[in-house]
């Protein structure tokens, strides 16, 4: 049995939502300059140059690389043999959002109630997934989430026959819908199978996996550089000024479903792409 | 090629400027977004007057991170246009000649930015940081209880633009894709 401290967990959400919204994680980065040597656009070209001008002076000055810093989205791993003393886990990681966003001059994008929109001035209440796992650690994973982005994401239930290239059709439908509206290049996480709910929350945790990566799945991995050419050549590019890197990277990550189901669900991501893990 | 520009805009000079133009804009420019926008109209609809000469200017779709102590705004790049789109003709009609955004605007927007001479043009989304720098005077002049979302009147220098839909009603978003398109 391991012993964590309430305050310790305020304290280090809060930082990670800080380095979140202000550092650029470097596998982004990597991918924005290895598409900034393939953009056949002049203007793309021009663009994503801009932007990671833009990620070197969030860094210096650690001010946010985009103004919508975005709902704060949690993925917790909890060991069975960790004890939260001081409070509960839910109202450290707040307690946490709360101190980074205003320590880290963050904005405060949260309103409390969907149709009768009063900000909550803090940034608060987090989005948080858990995850019970054996052992004695917590791992806490935040990846603040912008809206221009979330807004163009989609889910559709597909049927079995419609297969991958149901998916595939599904995939570039929602890019093309999306164009110049989540800020591209973006990322694109995509879930497939398990029930409504799942396939959602597949699609959001792809978005926290290294863009350079791929699926382990041979099958699949192969799948996500099939759909990552396929957006390419849709034509959005940069800012969807036209250019040929609608996308950096497509990540999916998938479960087992029904016999009468294939749910699909994709969210976008836009270039920044936050995401910090942290152990205690 | 970038023209320098100032705000608030004149009509010829809206009618001088074609979509794909890059553009260096200085001047005075009011931010607003979503709730400022609901706002704005909903005090129109009930007789009241906008809390800002609306004639000539530019909105610019923004909601900004804290300025930092010493800093005088903080991030600040543009959001998603299509959210008001709902609400922009009626600021056309009064005499609004600019918008700042990024992303596609309603066929209703388009034609009413034809209608009224005026210019959509779009800034670098998620190039906040950089944006921050082209500011150069911040101050919050309506609606100060929406916190992010309040219209603040902003002094700007030198911000980097290109014209996305002009006077002709030319979409940037629709030629760019198409030449670049090969699926």
């Amino acid at each position: 049995m391991k012993t964590i401290q309430y305050d310790k967990i305020v304290n280090t959400v809060a930082k990670m939502c800080i380095d979140a919204n202000c550092n650029l994680n470097s596998d982004i980065r990597t991918a924005i300059e290895q598409s900034e040597k393939c953009e056949k656009s002049p203007v793309g070209k021009d663009i994503l140059q801009k932007l990671i001008a833009n990620a070197d002076i969030a860094a210096e000055k650690q001010v946010p690389i985009c103004q919508d810093t975005g709902m704060a989205v949690f993925f917790v791993k909890v060991g069975q043999d960790v004890h939260i003393e001081g409070g509960s886990l839910t109202n450290a990681i707040n307690d946490g959002v709360r101190k980074g966003y205003t320590d880290g001059y963050l904005r405060k994008s949260v309103v409390k109630d969907p149709l009768n929109r009063i900000n909550t001035k803090d940034n608060t209440p987090a989005v948080i997934h858990y995850d019970i796992v054996e052992g004695d650690l917590l791992e806490i994973t935040v990846a603040p989430k912008g809206f221009g982005s979330e807004n163009m994401s989609a889910l559709r239930m597909l049927k079995p026959a419609d297969g991958v290239d149901g998916v595939i059709g599904f995939v570039l439908e929602t890019v093309e819908k999306a164009g110049p509206n989540p800020c591209p290049p973006m990322v694109i996480g995509i879930g497939i199978g398990g029930t409504m709910e799942k396939a959602c929350l597949l699609a959001k945790q792809a978005l926290t996996r290294d863009a350079l990566t791929h699926n382990s799945d041979e099958y699949y991995a192969n799948l996500e550089k099939e759909l990552l050419q396929k957006i390419n050549k849709l034509g959005i590019g940069p800012q969807g000024l036209g250019g040929t890197t609608t996308a950096l990277s497509v990540n999916i990550e998938t479960f087992p479903t029904h016999i009468a189901g294939l749910p699909v669900a994709v969210n976008i991501n836009c270039h920044v792409t936050r995401h910090v893990t942290e152990i205690l | 090629m970038e023209r320098r520009i100032s705000a608030p805009l004149s009509e010829e000079v809206c009618k001088s400027l074609n979509a794909g133009d890059n553009v260096l804009l200085s001047g005075i420019i009011y931010t607003g977004r979503d709730a400022a926008h609901k706002r704005m109209i909903e005090t129109l609809q009930s007789g009241g007057e906008l809390p800002f000469d609306i004639e000539n200017q530019i909105i610019y779709y923004v909601g900004p991170c804290p300025a930092k102590p010493g800093e005088i705004i903080g991030s600040c790049g543009p959001t998603t246009s299509g959210r008001v789109d709902k609400f922009t003709p009626a600021l056309l009609k009064k005499g609004l000649k600019g918008m700042i955004g990024k992303g596609e605007r309603s066929p209703e927007v388009v034609e009413a930015v034809k209608k009224h001479s005026a210019v959509y043009m779009g800034a670098i989304g998620g190039a906040g940081a950089l944006m921050a720098k082209c500011v150069v005077k911040q101050e919050v002049i309506a609606y100060d209880d929406l916190g992010t979302e309040a219209i603040h009147k902003l002094t700007v220098k030198d911000m980097p633009l290109t014209v996305i839909i002009d006077t002709k009603g030319n979409n940037l978003y629709k030629t760019g894709k198409e030449k670049y398109k090969s699926l």
